[in-house]
């Protein structure tokens, strides 16, 4: 089990706890949380030595705690999360989610501490989304962040919003060990890495986001420039194990959605620079739903999404790497969505339950490697939820970035009650 | 999208008779013209209340008589002016596993509402389309446009005649929806003679059959601002209710345009 909290992190909680701990600070103060139960299943054997078989269960459990001031002009949140895995010890993990103290002045706000952030409006990748580190040890859809340490200054004008931030306190990617389904024949060596910078964590990454809108559109446009939060990875000295690379880049970000009646038009595109080459990437969609569909109160949203992904491609079955005639090293991060097509479709039954099914299917154009899924959710009651989640993996090309998980297709059943 | 606000807002004809345009709706039936007379009188009734704050309790039951509670938020910004409508946000405490998530809406008057949705878990600001006008709200047998449309603009209105109800005397009036993809052909509204507040409304489907029937009840004098705290809706043709029981009303408590951008939304929980 560990715990991947950097200093900052602790000042964070410390700023916190100063900050909500004195009975003489009136305000509002919220408890809440989520215990979580999860059974998952992989129909097919492992394909590797070490990994778990055909069950996992683990339980979860977040907490959140919100404070604010009866002026409504400080606020306080603190998120931590805990994952225990049964079977994957290297899956049992905790993290803060959230834990910052914000001010809320009239044309702008203030937030320190560790601050969770999402950028993007497409739905099968989040290209330009890169503030927060992924979880990698909780799913492989990049929906589970780690928080990041940050000074964010919002500012609120006629012109649009503008987000400047200041991070430190890097967060690396967590990967599965030796127990995990979900990963390649090689382990990440965490206690490996290599940094292009030589402040290492210390690092101070600058990001900046406008945003607004115009009519029907909204835009955004971002930079970010520091540590990349997607590594390269490289076989390590005694070619037992691969390392991260954490390479400084710079990112430059658009997305714009252009809201049409039921129709929903959206693109993203981004520029990056700082692994061996300088490359572009470009999502575009729509999204379309029909509501009430057959006079029902169920609603259809039908989804496609085209990706392209411009950056060195690298694959671990090239045979050129056993001859020795390439290097073993990643060029850039590894990604599957190099010239990929989604299409997906979502049900909403608009009831009490908020009862909800999305699936699709994610094709990769070139050698036609298919990952598809399907999440559905629906509340018990007034405080459970039951979650259902597939996903499986068809056709994978030996070469693709899929190709680790090719037989690790799993069935997730989550029970979580709220309080 | 604060609903017995919006039930005035049957009305206002005040200040569209002040830009001029009183010389045409004066050549207009003297039903239409009575009809939004009385529809403007009770929606200028609360003009000037600037800003309001509430919480409100959403009781949910089907026909069963099974239970559902959400807790919801409501913020209300007034419009500067008739040409837009109010801006709102309404916030989710409960069911917890929605607790945060939040709807920005800038109403508009014949124009598609601008709506962003929050979803809190992944901290996404999501623009959504607000064609979707008649489907229901969170599960409730209030629809979306019961909620956002309202503006006095969004309807034509035609006196239908006088009625005492209770011992109370009423305006009936009709109402027929200006805007796209409203789930409904006409309105019924009884508006009260007395202090001219929204008491019942009655809803007819497509088809014209009588689809549901909302009552305004437990009206509170806010300084000169009436707001019913109790508002409850029968579908007559599943069997489902949805009471929502509003709590005491803030008024003027300083929100400003700069709290109803999609950029707030993350810190409104």
């Amino acid at each position: 089990m560990h715990f991947c909290l950097p200093r900052v992190a602790l000042a964070a909680v410390l700023v916190f706890a100063c900050s909500s701990a004195r009975p003489a600070l009136a305000g509002e103060l919220e408890l809440g949380g989520v215990l979580g139960l999860e059974g998952r299943a992989f129909p097919e054997k492992p394909a590797l030595p070490g990994q778990l078989k055909h069950f996992q269960t683990s339980a979860t459990l977040e907490g959140d705690v919100r404070w604010e001031n009866e002026a409504r002009t400080v606020q306080a949140v603190f998120v931590p999360f805990v994952r225990f895995d049964a079977q994957d010890e290297e899956r049992s993990h905790g993290d803060l989610r959230e834990a910052y103290v914000r001010y809320i002045g009239d044309e702008f706000d203030l937030l320190v501490g560790l601050g969770k952030v999402f950028w993007g409006v497409m739905e099968s990748r989040h290209l330009i989304d890169i503030i927060n580190q992924d979880d990698g040890l909780e799913d492989i859809d990049g929906e589970d962040k780690l928080g990041q340490p940050m000074v964010k200054l919002s500012l609120f004008q006629d012109w649009g919003q503008l987000d400047l931030f200041v991070m430190s306190g890097f967060r690396e990617r967590a990967f599965p060990g030796i127990d995990g389904r979900l990963r390649g024949a090689l382990l990440v060596d965490d206690d490996d890495v290599l940094f292009e910078s030589p402040a290492r964590h210390g690092h101070i990454d600058l990001a900046a986001r406008y945003s607004n809108y115009f009519g029907d559109v909204d835009m955004s446009l971002s930079v970010f420039h520091g540590t990349s939060r997607e590594p390269r990875l490289a076989l390590n000295a005694t070619g037992t194990a691969l390392r991260p690379i954490y390479d400084q880049i710079t990112q430059v970000g658009l997305a714009v959605q252009y809201t049409s009646d039921a129709t929903l038009w959206k693109l993203e595109a981004m520029g990056r620079d700082g692994y061996r080459d300088a490359f572009v990437a470009v999502s575009g969609g729509v999204e379309y739903t029909l509501y009430q569909i057959a006079g029902s109160d169920w609603d259809l949203g039908l989804l496609t999404e085209f990706h392209y992904d411009g950056r060195e491609s690298f694959s671990f079955a090239d045979p050129r790497l056993a001859q020795g005639l390439i290097p073993f090293e990643t060029p850039a991060p590894l990604t599957p969505f190099d010239e990929d097509l989604f299409f997906g479709a979502r049900l909403a039954a608009n009831d009490m339950q908020d009862t909800q099914i999305l699936g699709g299917a994610v094709i990769d154009v070139n050698d036609g490697s298919t990952s598809l899924f399907i999440e559905a959710q629906r509340r018990l009651g007034q405080d459970w939820t039951a979650e259902l989640e597939g996903r499986f993996f068809a056709n994978v090309n030996s070469q693709n970035a899929l190709a680790g998980f090719k037989g690790d297709g799993f069935v997730t059943l989550r029970l979580a009650r709220h309080f | 999208m604060n609903y017995s606000k919006q039930l005035k807002a049957l009305v206002t004809l005040g200040l569209v008779a002040a830009l001029g345009t009183a010389p045409a709706l004066s050549q207009d039936a003297p039903e239409v013209q009575k009809g939004f007379e009385v529809a403007a009188r009770s929606d200028r009734s609360d003009v000037g209340f600037g800003d309001s704050r509430v919480s409100a309790k959403m009781v949910l039951r089907n026909a069963a008589g099974q239970e559902s509670v959400r807790e919801l938020s409501f913020r209300t910004l007034e419009k500067v002016s008739e040409e837009v409508g109010d801006k709102s946000l309404v916030i989710f405490d409960s069911p917890r596993d929605v607790e945060g998530t939040a709807l920005l809406s800038h109403a508009q008057i014949l124009e598609p509402d601008d709506q962003w949705l929050f979803l809190p878990a992944l901290k996404r600001v999501k623009r959504i389309s607000s064609a979707n006008k008649s489907g229901p709200f969170v599960g409730s047998e209030f629809a979306f446009e019961d909620f956002t449309t309202t503006e006095l603009g969004k309807f034509t209105y035609k006196y239908l005649r006088e009625e005492t109800v209770d011992g109370v005397k009423m305006d009936v009036l009709e109402r027929i929806p200006q805007y796209e993809n409203s789930g409904y052909t006409k309105q019924i509204a009884w508006i009260d003679q007395d202090v001219f507040q929204a008491r019942k409304l009655e809803f007819y489907d497509r088809k014209g059959d009588l689809l549901k029937t909302l009552t305004l009840k437990d009206y509170q004098n806010y300084d000169g601002v009436w707001r019913a705290q109790t508002l409850s809706m029968v579908n007559h043709q599943n069997g489902k209710t949805t009471d929502l029981v509003y709590g005491a009303y803030e008024f003027k408590t300083g929100l400003a345009e700069n709290d109803f951008v999609k950029g707030v939304l993350e810190r409104v929980r």
